[in-house]
């Protein structure tokens, strides 16, 4: 682990050229000789374009430098401990990247017949069933994009459930610990968001929610454990009570990487759930995506999910779209193929076994790190936690140093931070989740960091709160960018780098 | 065990840290009918060797365009990508870091996002464009979300072109379906493959929010903006065009030359391999003055400390992070990794390389139609202009598939799935990738 | 801290100046510290009816969305045109230039519950307190731990 450079411009170079900036007229890297291919009048030329203004015209070396030097600026996992709460980043397999590019699996067309693409179907037709076993429900669809967009398919399937049970009801109860995605899809669905606040556990009372139960609400979200790291110990007793006047409980997996082999959805009373396969099950997170969110759900919801459905007669794979209860299509084709097939092969690669060691690794390590930091950052609770912990910076504020300037100053100790300030009801939170792909020297070398950290806001807050000073760029100025946005290149005279 | 680094050593080490004797105690407060059925039922885990070994086998199951002759589009599209893009999109700086939300030690993925963003308004001749959304058929569901965000109350009609793809269509549906106010209605196409414009005018009124179309349209065929712009503005509606297929835009006039409030479509043609239909990216664009009511994220650019130029996500105050139940989507996940790869895809092609390719994919596709109207005697459906798919009718679209499967060939999609009035008609696609021996092949194989 | 003796207050941070059966609102000096540098300001349209207690539009800062609420009834009769493009005066002089609306009141009762410069000048006061006791009682509970 190295010093952070006390000369705070050296590890700074100039911030490199956009694609625009560079590059010369008529130059490109694209060759196709074929002359004669050209079009006559078959298109009328009143529908034709003038040329690209402004698109790049650049070599290929330019281009490769261009983007190479870009990714240079990143902080990823495979440079840096990278501990971002409910995020799970943990290490992305080489074999799933190799299998991805396979010409068998990159180069299929979803419109091709259902026979000549056996091989794709299978991949999905077992990933279900995988996915069902290891959350203990019962039927499952693979096609929402991400986990927001699993969660928007789960409540559609409640409210198609409840609308032929008599009414879809008006509201859904979303905990204060949530993350925003909840309620953002309940509006999206149509519902109105009751807030419940946990207790000083950190956990949801069942008498909490039997408070706002009625034969109005439409279901319960709740993630499990929560977005404290904490398990909902209520569980069950709070399904019962949302059941008991008709209403269905949904749970955000967001979390499932500290209960594999520890406890599954599926008993604790829970009738929809969505898995993040970019996070638990190892699917790369991109900068942002792709990612796949498949929604599972408990049979008497089955006649609602999307079509089409993977189905297997004999040996054979099918798909079936005369379904009519269901809530129809939420994306195009079969869903982000290349990263189910990827979460397919990190499945078979672990087995049960090595998905319950996963778990096992993720709370071992997480609580590791909560013994280490907890007699000199705050805790937010004080007991043992699941995959993550959290802390805040009310020891620190003392001296006027901040969660975010703590973050900042991680940068300069080559370490990406946790995620901070979510959940928003502990004020300043830290959200440390290492993860099982972490070694404890790794862990050792952050909480070294964290420490001397907690000991500069004592002796040289100020070096903290100027934080960072050896990334490629100091604090950027987040106010100006919202203020007056500029969020694309424009063509102007005189502009510098 | 598979990635999991830890020794009994480690592991010992680690609990006496903690203060534990096993691993079982960190599990005390999980209720125990809940602990005792937990297992997971699965084989064990299998080698590296093993897992290649398995994943072969089932690639081997599945016809793909370097084995068999596609000449399927619909949505999806095989093009030529450069070996430079797979080598930048599988640098791990790029594949294994999360979303920038800590943007100095994510520079790269925002300048590469702001790059695209940029992109794509040049692309679609609009103003503003987010960094992406999911796919094309969510990103037409959420242009129509956002012209009710911008439209008043008393507009909650949406109309859109049956000639629009399906499944576009059928996400659309979904998502207005849970939302009380929303009045879904279908425009047929006419003779010309391109939507009825009368019909559109006499449907249109002051209760129109929008009228979505393809561009090009599930049929292949361009669309007559023009009109439908007058007719839309005429009544105060906005006009949302979809693009699927985003090469043609590398030859047509741009949806924002024809005054398109909001352009989206799907950005797959654009680098990323077909893999089934996904992942690929939706695109998202608009004019300016509607930019706080777009999803997704937004990159803009802004100085840090000591001037230097820099770039974060912006506008953060209309996502779900910040704005929960008010939000303008519940987007948080997008595509990013593919919208890079399109980042990088039209770098290298730039701007004369991408005209250039998309006249190759016209020429082809408009001389295999003629040499199939000619030598193969099929009937070409439409009249209408299109880029580099067009619909034939067969005399049993059944008997050219099962004929062409066996010389592994794929002669398009049989459109009465989605058509029923299109019985033995198909959907072909013609692109650079189709080689002039196997265009030959093909209408040799239906000549019969 | 600055609380203008000639405006009126609300519990939600709210001023108002009163000029015969016209109000002037905006969001006090408090407001615009806890909110930060201020990006954006949503506001309504000239004739839009305010409701008491109903919220108006929106301020926004980088990371935070926080409503304003009308303190009175009213119709709007003009909106500050300097703030969509410099949002910042709010922060730089709230009580001045920095003012948002100015509607005209349809109750002269809604007054009633408002409170003067002092009254507001104690609720801030306590509002401040209420935070310093909460960091207090965190740090006496960790003295406890620690004991243990």
């Amino acid at each position: 682990m190295s010093e952070p450079s006390p000369d705070k411009h050296s590890s700074r170079t100039a911030p490199p050229r956009l694609l625009f900036e560079s590059g010369s007229s008529g130059r490109s890297a694209f060759y196709w000789p074929a002359e004669g291919e050209k079009i006559k009048d078959q298109i009328p030329a009143a529908l034709l374009r003038d040329d690209i203004s402004g698109f790049p015209e650049l070599g290929e070396l330019e281009v490769l430098r261009h983007f190479t030097r870009l990714s240079q600026r990143n902080f990823a996992i495979e440079s840096q401990f990278y501990p971002l709460g409910s995020c799970t980043m943990k290490y992305n397999p080489k074999i799933n990247e190799a299998v991805a590019r396979f010409p068998g699996f990159a180069l299929t067309h979803p419109l091709a017949s259902v026979e000549v693409l056996q091989g794709a179907l299978e991949v999905l037709y077992e990933l279900q069933r995988m996915l069902l076993e290891i959350s203990g429900m019962e039927d499952i669809s693979l096609q929402p994009s991400a986990g927001a967009q699993g969660e928007l398919t789960g409540l559609m399937l409640i409210r198609a459930y409840l609308t032929e049970q008599g009414g879809p009801r008006q509201k859904i109860i979303v905990p204060d610990t949530a993350h925003g995605t909840n309620p953002a899809s309940s509006t999206l669905c149509g519902y109105d968001v009751v807030q419940i606040s946990s207790n000083n556990q950190g956990v949801i009372d069942a008498a909490a929610v039997a408070k706002v139960m009625d034969e109005n609400v439409a279901a319960l979200m709740v993630t499990n454990p929560n977005t404290l790291g904490l398990f909902e110990t209520n569980i069950v007793a709070i399904a019962d009570v949302v059941h008991g006047k008709g209403g269905l409980v949904y749970l955000d997996g967001a979390n499932l990487n500290a209960l594999m082999g520890v406890a599954k959805p599926g008993h604790m009373g829970v009738d929809v759930l969505h898995m993040n396969l970019h996070k638990t099950f190892s699917t790369p997170h991109g900068g942002g995506g792709p990612g796949a969110g498949p929604v599972a759900v408990k049979s008497q919801l089955r006649d609602y999910l999307p079509i089409p459905r993977i189905v297997k007669r004999g040996d054979v794979f099918e798909l079936r779209e005369d379904l009519p209860k269901s809530v129809g299509r939420v994306r195009s084709f079969f869903g982000n193929f290349g990263v189910l097939l990827r979460a397919y092969t990190y499945i078979v690669s672990l087995g049960g076994d090595g998905l319950e060691e996963a778990s096992r690794m993720a709370l071992l390590n997480a609580n590791y790190i909560r013994k280490k930091l907890e007699k000199s950052y705050q805790i937010a609770f004080n007991e043992p936690c699941m995959h993550e912990c959290i802390f805040t910076d009310r020891i620190q504020h003392k001296n006027g140093v901040s969660t975010l300037d703590i973050a900042k100053r991680l940068l300069d100790y080559g370490f990406h931070p946790p995620t901070i300030y979510f959940p928003l009801v502990v004020s300043g939170a830290l959200m440390i989740e290492p993860t099982e792909t972490e070694t404890p020297e790794t862990l050792d070398a952050f909480v070294d960091a964290m420490l001397s950290i907690a000991q500069e806001a004592k002796e040289n807050p100020d070096i903290v709160k100027t934080a960072p000073h050896s990334t490629p760029v100091s604090r950027l100025d987040e106010a100006r960018a919202a203020r007056k946005p500029l969020l694309r290149w424009e063509p102007t005279d005189g502009k510098n780098d | 065990m598979r990635y999991t680094p830890h020794t009994s050593t480690d592991k010992e080490r680690m609990l006496r840290a903690i203060g534990l004797d096993s691993i079982e105690e960190l599990y005390q407060h999980i209720p125990k009918t809940l602990r005792e059925h937990a297992t997971i039922d699965l084989p064990q885990g299998l080698t590296e060797l093993a897992v290649r070994k398995r994943l072969t086998g089932l690639a081997a199951k599945n016809a793909n365009a370097a084995d068999w002759s596609l000449f399927l589009g619909g949505g999806i599209y095989h093009h030529f990508i450069p070996s430079a893009v797979d080598a930048i999109i599988s640098r791990s700086e790029f594949s294994t870091s999360y979303t920038p939300y800590q943007p100095e030690v994510s520079q790269g993925t925002l300048q590469a996002l702001f790059e695209y963003q940029t992109l794509i308004c040049q692309l679609t001749g609009m103003e503003v464009s987010n960094a992406g959304v999911y796919d094309g058929a969510s990103a037409a569901a959420e242009a129509v979300l956002m012209s009710r965000r911008i439209q008043p109350a008393s507009r909650r009609r949406v109309l859109v072109s049956r000639a629009l793809h399906p499944h576009y269509r059928a996400v659309i549906s979904t998502y207005l379906r849970n939302l009380d106010d929303m009045q879904l209605e279908e425009i047929p196409f006419d003779a010309t493959g391109a939507t009825d414009i009368e019909q559109l005018s006499r449907r249109l009124n002051d209760q129109s929010m929008c009228m979505v179309v393809g561009y090009p349209n599930f049929f292949g065929v361009i669309e007559d903006l023009g009109s439908m712009k007058s007719a839309c503005a005429g009544s105060g509606a906005q006009l949302i065009t979809v693009t699927p297929e985003p090469l043609a835009l590398g030859l047509l006039k741009p949806p924002g030359a024809w005054g398109a409030d909001i352009a989206v479509g799907e950005g797959q043609s654009l680098g990323v391999p077909m893999t089934l239909g996904g992942p690929g990216f939706g695109f998202f664009a608009c004019q300016k003055k509607f930019v706080r009511s777009i999803p997704g994220r937004l990159v803009g650019e802004t100085v840090d400390t000591e001037d230097r130029r820099g770039f974060v996500l912006t506008l953060a105050t209309r996502e779900q992070h910040i704005r929960r139940e008010k939000a303008t989507s519940n987007i948080c996940t997008s595509q990013t990794l593919c919208t890079l790869a399109a980042t990088v895809f039209m770098s290298l092609l730039g701007k004369t390389g991408l005209r250039r390719l998309a006249e190759v994919n016209a020429a082809r596709a408009h001389e295999a139609r003629e040499r199939l109207v000619t030598e193969a005697k099929l009937e070409a459906v439409f009249s209408g202009p299109f880029f580099n798919e067009f619909v034939m009718r067969t005399k049993s679209a059944d008997d050219v598939i099962q004929r062409c499967a066996a010389n592994k060939i794929a002669p398009g999609v049989h459109l009465m799935q989605w058509y029923p009035e299109l019985k033995d008609c198909l959907l072909l696609c013609v692109t650079e990738m189709n080689e002039r021996e196997e265009i030959e092949r093909l209408v040799r194989t239906i000549a019969g | 801290m600055e609380f203008p003796e000639g405006l009126k207050y609300s519990k939600e941070h709210e001023w108002v100046l009163v000029e015969g059966t016209t109000a002037t609102i905006g969001i006090t000096e408090f407001a615009q510290e806890e909110l930060g540098d201020i990006v954006y300001v949503e506001l309504p349209e000239i004739g839009e009816k305010v409701v008491k207690d109903d919220p108006f539009g929106a301020v926004e800062s980088v990371k935070a969305v926080s409503d304003v609420y009308a303190p009175v009834s009213g119709a709007v009769l003009e909106v500050n045109d300097v703030l969509p493009e410099n949002p910042e005066t709010i922060n730089d002089d709230p009580y001045g230039d920095g003012w948002m609306i100015r509607v005209e009141m349809t109750d002269e009762d809604d007054l009633k519950d408002l409170m003067t410069a002092e009254e507001y000048a104690e609720y801030v006061a306590q509002q401040k307190e209420e935070d310093d006791e909460d960091e207090e009682e965190d740090e006496a509970e960790e003295d406890e731990d620690e004991e243990k």
